[in-house]
């Protein structure tokens, strides 16, 4: 296959393809002609990007070249002025049937008509031959025992989960947007999931639920990434071994293969992350034809991949910030063109934020309001949202409620803290334990509802009964003097100078008093924020701060989550530092007040920008919360580049069907060593470029798809690794695969690059003829080799671990970190 | 100059006669001296130390964070071991060079802002290195701003602007790090731009290597002080590889000389910052060889390096572990304290409050205190004897050991049941042979994590060591987690099946000894007396640098709050200030608080500076050029110090979760100035198309400049403390709601 390919390749390079005549150039019909004419290699004219450096080649004619470059006759119609996109000469390959077309006849028909035209379909049925190959093979080997094994593996608990959220409709919290989930759930929607499988830990069997369709379609986007990388590389490099070990290396990786398998958002948010690359890729070769049909739809693709890879995870972001940077390096070029008018650069710009930033930001917000729209029942993710938020939910108490108005004395309320996920002011017939400030009953925030949340709201110096129906009624006002009684335990919420329990600079908050009768610590000022004084307190929409009187502190919540003495809740203090920040607001949601006339809630439901920029604000938040515990072994960002330790998917014990997530080491390390040389051989080409050194025409370009191609996979390498040393949160191994797609087109291109480097070096004696066959064979059969090594890692184990020397896995425990 | 040359021929080797030839002719000629004195300059430097100088001594109490750097300073008199994850040492060493000048003995207790200095502090020359750092910055601002190529004005504004700038001044005049940090800033940026300056005429002339040397060195200088001088340095990095990237593609010059001026760049950047960073940890090192108050922190090993202490402790124990051993283990991770193995004869309870069940057996924690309890001794499975034999027979990695508790002679034992807190992870006790279903699974596998080879012998304080259980392989682990009144609030040690190394499943022996005593009474007075013998252990300087290291960078201060931390959105307007200090009696008080003028123009320098330069940029990609190409490159060039530093030094605080103050901004806040009047002169020279038009301009730059002298003038009780103002005129300072200004009600 390989060899027919190879030939395929010199047929295009001969004749679809202007290539300069070698010197030593043979007929063309040589046996040997595939590796005399490297396919990456075009006239050095279609430059500019390297002007600089191909300066030296010609000074005098560069301009004349260049011009020559933008126009050239084999693609008449391209726009004048994309010089930037013209040096790959060829669109898509569906572009290059086209012009091929034109070119045979001028550039080689006038020798060689008859063989250009049968190479030229050979082309094309190879083409599309190996297309069809690499994606079948993609396909076996995702879909080979997908239902293997029957029960939960993993985070499926979760996803799975939240799939039959969607069937259900039920709302709830996850710190990721929602797309990934609703397409979970909508496939097992199609495929006659019911939604009643509970996920609830991993090992549950399946029973007779209906599982296949969620993972069947994970293994779908899944086996896509194969060959979308396989063009990707093809359209960067225009070499088609470097795209067909990009293809093997992905394929035979069994670290890929596992994370495709489950129901899982990593497949997904991948195959947005890869089509998008691809999409940017294609459109990218279509620059010299801009506003041609293909280009809009390729640019327009973009953007719509873009939005998918936003709605999976955040990760999204750094494709995003990929196609960013690329496209202002384009419009950059553009702009310098100054054969285009500003009013042509003008329209690039236009639709370039069309398709990139409008078009994008429409579907994730479209995408935002599907999931408002779907999951309208009240659910386990109510107490994480705000009160406004939660009454648009079924069963939440308070949708469609009716409640007073007004805040008066003798209403039974909840109050709850303005910032998301703190929750309800609570407390409980616990006291602090012995050393933790004084014996009081504990005051924390809860973020369920629970009837210790409800306070009765009474004046500071009268104990009456403010319902006795002989009292009028009276309104809390901005500024008064107030007591807040637990309705359970009857004990006033109370501050004092002993230090909080966490937070030491703050002082602790307990509940004090029987029957409401406590003494001075017990009065609070309620003030509105930002109203004046004597206004009367507006349940749910007035923010309020509790000042304590007698120490001038304010009420708040440190955000922190109490010992097993605190049941888990969160923390409670009087803070002495008035400064306004969410922790120490709060507002009303319940009320009772039987005196009082109810008025409807409807005036609170939230506009949909509101949803969208509370449910962000969450997701930061849950994200933020997810903080590795120092005495626990985590993943850190530097063991992923290394497979330094991988995760278990299913059971980990000897008796246990196991499934270990681990990159094929040897792809992996290749990879790795991959990178070093890429960066070796990057630099030294830059350096000798910007010394001025005259570079043959094969070798320019080569080193022109060196940098460019290959500059653009390791810049998206970079963008979806380097950001994960920032983050603070807990991190798992498979948070690196987005970036171990780029790193193997990296391989890909880098090896074949290198191999043909080498025969150019070596071509005057035998071995340099086929040394790039060679190479590009004996690392495709390695990773073939060692795929079958591990194949058992992905595909499930059963019998002994692999220290065992009777396990089937013995001997493949390569690094003592590796657990299976 | 005159020159004293002669004496350089004889090198050269040139005959005597010559040389007398030349002597004659020398001394024919009159002995000159010219010299070329800047009175900008001399003058510059006058006003900054007569402003950052004056009354240098009041007030004389501890003010705002002099009670952190003085303590260190103490530490540093007293040659006791500290630890500071604040930043390097060379800032605090610099402190501590003026204690030393100045003859302090470190008796001083930092206790409390406010409190007065008894006689032996020496105040002023504490204080003096700060202050002279602040005051050359203004002399060098005028530097910097003539080497960009901008006019001698222009220099003088960006001088003056240092000079009257409050928060500046304020924040020199006391034993702070933050003017060092400026003043080293500034060096490597001066010294930068005149390398980069004598470039073109005189390439590896020592004119040249001075200051390309003296870049490397004031950076790491920066960085010595704060960690924040990283930020500097990353500028004046990329700014010179950016000049190193078109030096090479300079083609003009021959590939050898290309090669000498990048070496040179990179051992000057490169390696002699690095070396230097090291060598502040070196001279730190050395001088602190006592123990301190945060020996704690440190591992067994640090602490047996310093002078008292562990050391004391632990001076003469055997080396390496033998059968029979008597023992403590540490916990090598010490999160979220540094405990010791630890039993004691109570059990578990039956049953925990959630319901769970216990084995019951006795209880095993990691405990924060020295005590009996903590001591094992090492056991050979085979063996009954709980001595050393002589010659001992040294534990070796791979062997199979039991631990038996000193004090209850029970064997430390794991089992498939829940641990206490943790309940994925095996519950670790003392077995009791309660003749239950349950039997001892007593034997735990030394595997030894720092071992060289495979044969090593467990070695104490040195040798990390894991025990793996033989029965289940789980790994003995500090959880982390306190175990309720039932355990003591000790910590929970459990056993867990391991996912990967980590240090809280690492274990050191402290104390050693070898174990004489054949029965159980006379063992539990052995264990009670001290230890005896004598080997002295070192560490190697790499070693203690690197954990000194590892540890600031790890240690969590939990502390997140404080009265007058700020965000980094409140520091370009001036939203927030600092009280430093009050007089006990009248309302005299020092404020961290910056010229307002100054720092608002500053931030709109840079706003402008930045649309003018993209509109320039996009100008000049449709090939109009509106600057002169020298214009452009110097503009360029002045922008990129001004806002990339200003950038650079600002923007990461966005990303840093610690307490941050107004001062970290100040760093920042030169870079700004700096540019201040380089943008005001372009306007003048580029903008401004009529004469009339540029003196209506200089007038308004007149104008603005008094105001900000007034604005500095009107903040000075704040800034230097000596009047005490009225309530009314306090009052009146308080322009933003947002400042802190402490008024005294009585």
């Amino acid at each position: 296959m390989l060899y027919a390919s190879g030939r395929f390749l010199a047929a295009r390079a001969a004749t679809t393809l202007h290539a300069p005549p070698r010197a030593r150039g043979p007929a063309l019909r040589g046996k040997r002609r595939e590796l005399q004419i490297p396919g990456h290699l075009e006239t050095p004219s279609y430059d500019s990007l390297t002007g600089l450096r191909t300066r030296s080649s010609a000074p005098p004619a560069r301009r004349v070249v260049l011009r020559k470059g933008r126009m050239p006759p084999a693609i008449g119609s391209s726009h004048a002025g994309s010089e930037l996109r013209l040096r790959r000469g060829r669109c898509a390959p569906q572009a290059s049937r086209a012009g091929g077309r034109d070119k045979v006849p001028q550039v080689a028909a006038r020798s060689l008509k008859r063989p250009a035209w049968s190479s030229w379909r050979f082309e094309t049925a190879g083409w599309w031959a190996t297309l069809a190959v690499v994606t079948l093979l993609s396909f076996a080997t995702r879909f080979h025992r997908l239902d293997q094994p029957a029960h939960i593996c993993w985070d499926e608990t979760h996803f799975g989960k939240m799939g039959s959220y969607y069937i259900n409709r039920t709302f709830f919290f996850d710190v990721h947007p929602p797309l990934g989930k609703m397409l979970i759930g909508l496939a097992g929607y199609l495929t006659g999931y019911d939604g009643t499988f509970l996920f609830q830990k991993p090992g549950d069997s399946y029973e007779h639920h209906n599982y296949m369709g969620m993972r069947g379609f994970c293994a779908f986007l899944g086996s896509w990434l194969i060959p979308f990388a396989y063009l990707t590389v093809l359209d960067l490099s225009k070499s088609f071994p470097a795209a067909l070990l990009t293809a093997a290396l992905l394929t035979f990786d069994t670290g890929c293969l596992t994370l495709s398998q489950y129901i899982l958002l990593d497949p997904i948010l991948m195959f947005f992350i890869m089509a998008a690359m691809l999409s940017m890729v294609k459109y990218n070769s279509c620059a010299n034809r801009p506003f041609s049909a293909p280009w809009w739809f390729w640019l327009s693709l973009t953007g719509i991949n873009l939005a998918g890879a936003l709605g999976v995870k955040f990760v999204g972001l750094f494709i995003i910030l990929q196609v960013g940077l690329n496209t202002i390096s384009d419009l950059w070029y553009l702009f310098g063109d100054l054969s285009l008018s500003l009013v042509t650069v003008g329209k690039h710009l236009t639709a370039r934020i069309l398709c990139l930033i409008v078009l994008p930001l429409v579907l994730y917000m479209t995408i935002f309001a599907v999931h408002v729209m779907i999951l309208n029942k009240s659910g386990p993710g109510d107490g994480f949202f705000s009160s406004a938020f939660q009454a648009r939910l079924s069963g939440n108490s308070l949708h469609n409620a009716s409640v007073p108005e007004h805040l008066a004395y003798g209403s039974v309320i909840t109050v709850k803290n303005l910032r998301m996920a703190i929750g309800y002011l609570h407390s409980h017939r616990h006291l602090y334990p012995e050393g933790i400030g004084a014996l009081q009953q504990q005051v924390t925030t809860y973020l369920h509802k629970d009837y210790n949340n409800l306070w009765i709201i009474k004046k500071h110096n009268s104990n009456t009964d403010p319902l006795d129906p002989s009292f009028p009624v009276e309104f809390v006002r901005h500024g008064d003097i107030i007591r807040l009684e637990h309705k359970e335990t009857t004990r006033n919420l109370h501050s004092h100078y002993h230090e909080a329990p966490l937070t030491r600079k703050h002082l602790q908050v307990t509940g004090y008093g029987i029957n409401g009768t406590g003494d001075s610590n017990d009065f609070w000022r309620i003030e509105v924020v930002n109203r004046k004084f004597g206004n009367r307190i507006k349940v749910l929409r007035s923010r309020i701060r509790f000042i304590h009187l007698v120490t001038g502190c304010v009420l708040g919540s440190s955000g922190k989550i109490l010992p097993k003495w605190g049941w888990e809740q969160l923390e409670v203090t009087c803070t002495p530092y008035l400064k306004e920040t969410a922790n120490s607001i709060w507002n009303i949601e319940e009320h009772i007040n039987p005196k009082l006339p109810n008025i409807s809630l409807d005036v609170l439901q939230p506009s949909f920008s509101e949803i969208l920029l509370e449910s962000h604000m969450v997701m930061i938040w849950g994200n933020n919360g997810l903080k590795p515990k120092d005495n626990e072994f985590t993943s850190k960002p530097w063991h992923w580049p290394i497979n330094y330790q991988g995760l278990h998917f299913s059971g980990a014990n000897d008796t246990d069907f196991r499934v270990y997530l681990l990159g094929n080491p040897v792809v992996w390390w290749l990879n790795l060593v991959s990178i070093a040389l890429y960066l070796l051989s990057g630099s030294t080409i830059a350096i000798a470029l910007q010394r001025g050194v005259q570079l043959p025409a094969e070798l320019e370009g080569l080193t022109r798809v060196l940098l460019r191609g290959g500059g653009q996979l390791l810049l998206g390498w970079m963008l979806h690794y380097f950001p994960f040393f920032l983050m603070g949160r807990i991190l798992y191994f498979h948070h690196y695969f987005p970036a171990m797609l780029f790193s193997t087109m990296l391989t890909g291109v880098l090896w074949d690059t290198l191999l043909r480097l080498c025969a150019w070096g070596l071509a005057s004696s035998p071995l340099g003829s086929r040394i790039h066959v060679m190479g590009i064979l004996s690392l495709l059969l390695a990773t073939a080799y060692s795929f079958y090594l591990f194949h058992p890692l992905a595909y499930g184990m059963i019998g002994p671990l692999a220290q065992e020397p009777e396990s089937p896995m013995a001997g493949l425990r390569w690094l003592e970190s590796w657990d299976f | 100059m005159g020159s004293h040359s002669a004496g350089l021929e004889e090198t050269l080797g040139v005959l005597p006669s010559l040389l007398f030839c030349k002597m004659l002719r020398f001394f024919k000629r009159p002995l000159v001296v010219t010299a070329d004195i800047n009175l900008n300059l001399v003058a510059l430097t006058g006003l900054g130390l007569l402003t950052r100088l004056w009354q240098l001594c009041y007030p004389r109490a501890v003010v705002f964070d002099e009670v952190y750097y003085g303590q260190y300073i103490s530490f540093y008199m007293k040659r006791m071991f500290f630890l500071d994850d604040s930043g390097p040492p060379f800032g605090h060493m610099l402190l501590a060079l003026g204690g030393y000048l100045g003859g302090f003995d470190g008796n001083f207790l930092w206790n409390r802002i406010g409190a007065e200095y008894s006689s032996n502090v020496p105040v002023w020359s504490l204080r003096l290195l700060p202050a002279l750092a602040g005051a050359l910055s203004v002399p060098m601002s005028y530097q910097i701003v003539l080497e960009l190529h901008f006019s001698h004005c222009t220099a003088m504004g960006a001088a003056l602007l240092m000079l009257i700038e409050n928060s500046l001044i304020t924040q020199s005049r006391l034993m702070l790090l933050e003017s060092l940090l400026i003043f080293f800033n500034l060096l490597a940026v001066l010294s930068y731009l005149k390398f980069f300056n004598s470039q073109k005429h005189s390439p590896f002339s020592p004119h040249w290597w001075l200051w390309l040397m003296l870049t490397g060195v004031s950076c790491s200088c920066a960085i010595g002080i704060k960690y924040m001088g990283i930020f500097t340095y990353l500028l004046v990095l990329s700014i010179a590889a950016v000049h190193a990237w078109n030096l090479i593609g300079d083609q003009t010059l021959s590939n050898i000389c290309v090669f000498g001026h990048v070496i040179a760049r990179a051992v000057a950047l490169l390696v002699i910052p690095a070396f230097l960073y090291l060598l502040f940890f070196y001279v730190h090192l050395m001088l602190l060889y006592r123990s301190g108050p945060h020996d704690q922190i440190m591992s067994s090993a640090f602490q047996a390096s310093l002078e008292g202490g562990l050391a004391r402790i632990t001076q003469g124990q055997p080396l390496e572990v033998a059968f029979g051993s008597q023992v403590t283990l540490r916990n090598v991770f010490g999160k979220p304290l540094p405990c010791w193995l630890h039993s004691h004869k109570n059990t578990y309870p039956m049953i925990y409050e959630n319901g769970r069940g216990s084995s019951h057996q006795q209880q095993v924690t990691c405990y924060p205190f020295k005590d009996i309890n903590n001591w094992w001794i090492i056991k050979d499975p085979g063996r009954h004897q709980l001595v050393v034999n002589n010659p001992p027979r040294p534990v070796r990695h791979g062997d199979i050991i039991q631990l038996v508790h000193g004090m209850t002679t029970r064997l430390l034992n794991t089992h498939d049941v829940a641990a206490p807190l943790s309940p994925h992870s095996q519950e670790v006790s003392c077995y009791i042979d309660y003749n239950i279903s349950m039997p001892a699974q007593n034997l735990w596998k030394l595997d030894i994590v720092n071992r060289e080879s495979s044969q090593d012998t467990w070695k104490t304080i040195l040798s990390e060591v894991r025990f793996v259980h033989v029965n289940t392989s789980a790994v003995l682990k500090l959880s982390g987690a306190h175990l309720p009144d039932w355990g003591f609030r000790q910590l929970e040690v459990v056993g867990e099946k391991s996912r990967g190394p980590h240090e809280s499943m690492a274990w050191n022996v402290e104390e050693h000894r070898y174990g004489t005593s054949q029965e159980q009474k006379e063992r539990e007075l052995e264990l009670h007396s001290p230890t005896q013998v004598d080997i002295s252990k070192n560490l190697s300087f790499m070693a203690r640098f690197s954990e000194v290291q590892w540890k600031m960078l790890t240690l969590k201060n939990e502390d997140s709050e404080h009265k007058y931390s700020s965000t980094p959105l409140e520091w370009v307007t001036l939203d927030t200030n600092i009280a430093y200090w009050l007089h006990p009696r009248t309302s005299a008080q020092i404020h961290l608080l910056g010229n307002i003028v100054i720092w608002v123009s500053a931030s709109l320098a840079t706003v402008a500076y930045t649309l003018l330069f993209f509109w320039y940029l996009l100008r000049r990609r449709r090939s109009i050029c509106d600057l002169p190409e020298d214009a452009w490159s110097h503009w360029v060039l002045a922008g990129a110090l001004g806002t990339g530093g200003w950038a650079l030094n600002y923007l990461p605080f966005f990303l840093m979760e610690r307490t941050l103050f107004l001062y970290h901004y100040l760093p920042a806040l030169t870079f700004q100035i700096l540019l201040l009047p380089i943008v005001l002169q372009h306007v003048s020279d580029h903008l401004c198309r009529s004469q009339l038009q540029r003196n209506v301009f200089s007038a308004l730059v007149v104008a603005w400049y008094s105001s900000a002298c007034h604005v500095s003038n009107m903040l000075r009780p704040l800034t230097y403390g000596d009047t005490s103002l009225s309530p009314g005129e306090l009052q009146a300072l308080r322009w933003k709601d947002s400042w802190d200004i402490l008024i005294r009600k009585y």
